[in-house]
């Protein structure tokens, strides 16, 4: 499995991703991480340049859902909409539903444990594999 | 749909788009390069070389923490404004547990993530040893059939036995930054014969010059095979700010130049393919002794080793009985 970790906008709270990109990481997931500050446009690009199977984002600042919007268009306009989306951090429960429509595919709380994730990533094993988690 | 699969030649991916510039297709034409399978990288291969083209492609090899990545961006920066477009594998180690990989040289390339003429793709090495990815010398050949100008080629932080990208790359640039080892441990890895140009990263900081120097003076004990005619320069950079890095592309070119002119090009190029054909050729035989280990020997192995660990027979025997 290839996964892109970033953070987009001016939000620096970056523990959350590191978490998840370390979790993604000792899954067997070979992750491209991008750090923080980074455009929606410049995430889809490199998970299209990749061809990433999953994009993993950390949000602590209110802005989430524009920026989420931005990604799924450019994600479109790529020819990446089959890249499955995850979201982390402080996301308001009544905006679940819209991210959903906008591609996101599980939202994951402020309390989530590592366990969570693995449980998530173990029931979306339809994914194609990639060579990495083949051989192991 | 196996029938559309056998008319695209059994390529898991749209091969017209790829030579077209399409980033989608040459996206997943990677993917298919990282499977693995012997049958699709054949199928690769025979479409690469049928397109083939020669463009320069330059390995940036050197210790952890130099600053290799960021070099790579600004020598992409120099490409661009010289108008080349420019394709970037840059490779991580994997972890040793679990297989994944963090992979983090994109960092400090992240202005040309939109830019429409740099292609960069990151690698997890599987381990492999070398400092490269299995990927990376058919995906060099593939980056230039898919038209770009120039491929640089970054491999994780080499230690003192990592040698493979001299088997891959036309320029072997070596990134050194002051107080990272001194000129001892470059020599022990062997790293010093194989450089084409010397780059002193972080020259702002003190004790370039006696970095410098401890280059000049490892290579002039270097023994040189003929007249060799072309002497590694050493170019200090500061990649933070891009500062040397049009010398060091000037240093590329004329390397490229110079290779040409002597021929030594292609005795290069022929060199590598020497060492891949080799290569997987061996790569071929270990799997076939791997699968008869997992298959028809299985049993046998398991009764010499309770021979060995008691003693009745040595593992040395007990392998050639095996094998005979």
């Amino acid at each position: 499995m290839k996964a892109v970790t970033a953070k987009i906008g001016l939000d620096g709270h970056y523990r959350g991703i590191k978490f998840v990109s370390r979790v993604l990481r000792d899954y067997g997931a070979e992750v491209v991480f991008l750090g923080f500050h980074k455009s929606a446009s410049a995430v889809a690009q490199v998970a299209v340049d990749e061809d990433a199977d999953l994009i993993a984002l950390s949000f602590l600042s209110p802005d989430y859902m524009s920026h989420v919007k931005d990604l799924h268009e450019a994600l479109k306009a790529m020819g990446g909409h089959d890249i499955v989306l995850i979201l982390g951090g402080l996301v308001d429960p009544d905006d679940h539903e819209q991210l959903r429509t906008l591609g996101v595919d599980r939202v994951f709380g402020l309390e989530t444990k590592a366990s969570d994730l693995i449980d998530y990533l173990d029931s979306r094993t339809d994914r194609p594999e990639t060579a990495s988690t083949k051989e192991t | 749909m196996p029938i559309l699969a056998g008319l695209v030649g059994d390529l898991p991916f749209d091969w017209k788009a790829v030579t077209s510039g399409d980033r989608r297709a040459l996206a997943r034409a990677f993917t298919a390069l990282e499977s693995a399978d012997l049958d699709v990288l054949s199928a690769i291969a025979d479409r690469v070389f049928e397109h083939s083209v020669d463009v320069p492609t330059v390995g940036m090899t050197g210790p952890p923490g130099v600053g290799k990545s960021t070099l790579v961006g600004a020598v992409t920066t120099e490409l661009r404004r010289r108008g080349a477009t420019v394709g970037v594998l840059a490779v991580d180690p994997s972890s040793p547990r679990g297989g994944g990989a963090l992979l983090g040289d994109r960092i400090r390339m992240a202005n040309h993530a939109e830019d429409p003429g740099v292609y960069i793709r990151s690698f997890a090495d599987r381990r492999v040893g070398g400092g490269l990815a299995p990927a990376v010398p058919l995906g060099a050949e593939l980056l230039a059939v898919a038209g770009y100008d120039v491929v640089l080629i970054e491999t994780v932080g080499v230690g003192q036995a990592e040698l493979e990208v001299a088997r891959t790359a036309s320029t072997v640039v070596l990134v050194l930054a002051p107080n990272s080892g001194d000129g001892v441990q470059a020599d022990k890895a062997g790293i010093m014969e194989v450089a084409d140009i010397f780059v002193v990263n972080k020259a702002d900081v003190g004790g370039a010059g006696q970095l410098e120097r401890a280059i000049e003076h490892s290579m002039s004990s270097v023994p040189t095979e003929g007249a060799s005619a072309w002497t590694p320069p050493v170019v200090r950079t500061v990649a933070v700010r891009g500062e040397g890095s049009a010398q060091l592309v000037d240093h590329v070119l004329e390397h490229r130049r110079a290779l040409k002119g002597s021929g030594a090009l292609v005795a290069r190029r022929t060199e590598q393919a020497r060492r891949w054909i080799e290569a997987l050729v061996l790569e071929a035989a270990l799997a076939e002794q791997r699968s008869k280990l997992e298959g028809e020997l299985r049993e046998s192995v398991r009764e010499a080793a309770v021979e060995v660990a008691t003693r009745k027979v040595s593992p040395y025997r007990a392998a050639r009985r095996l094998h005979d």
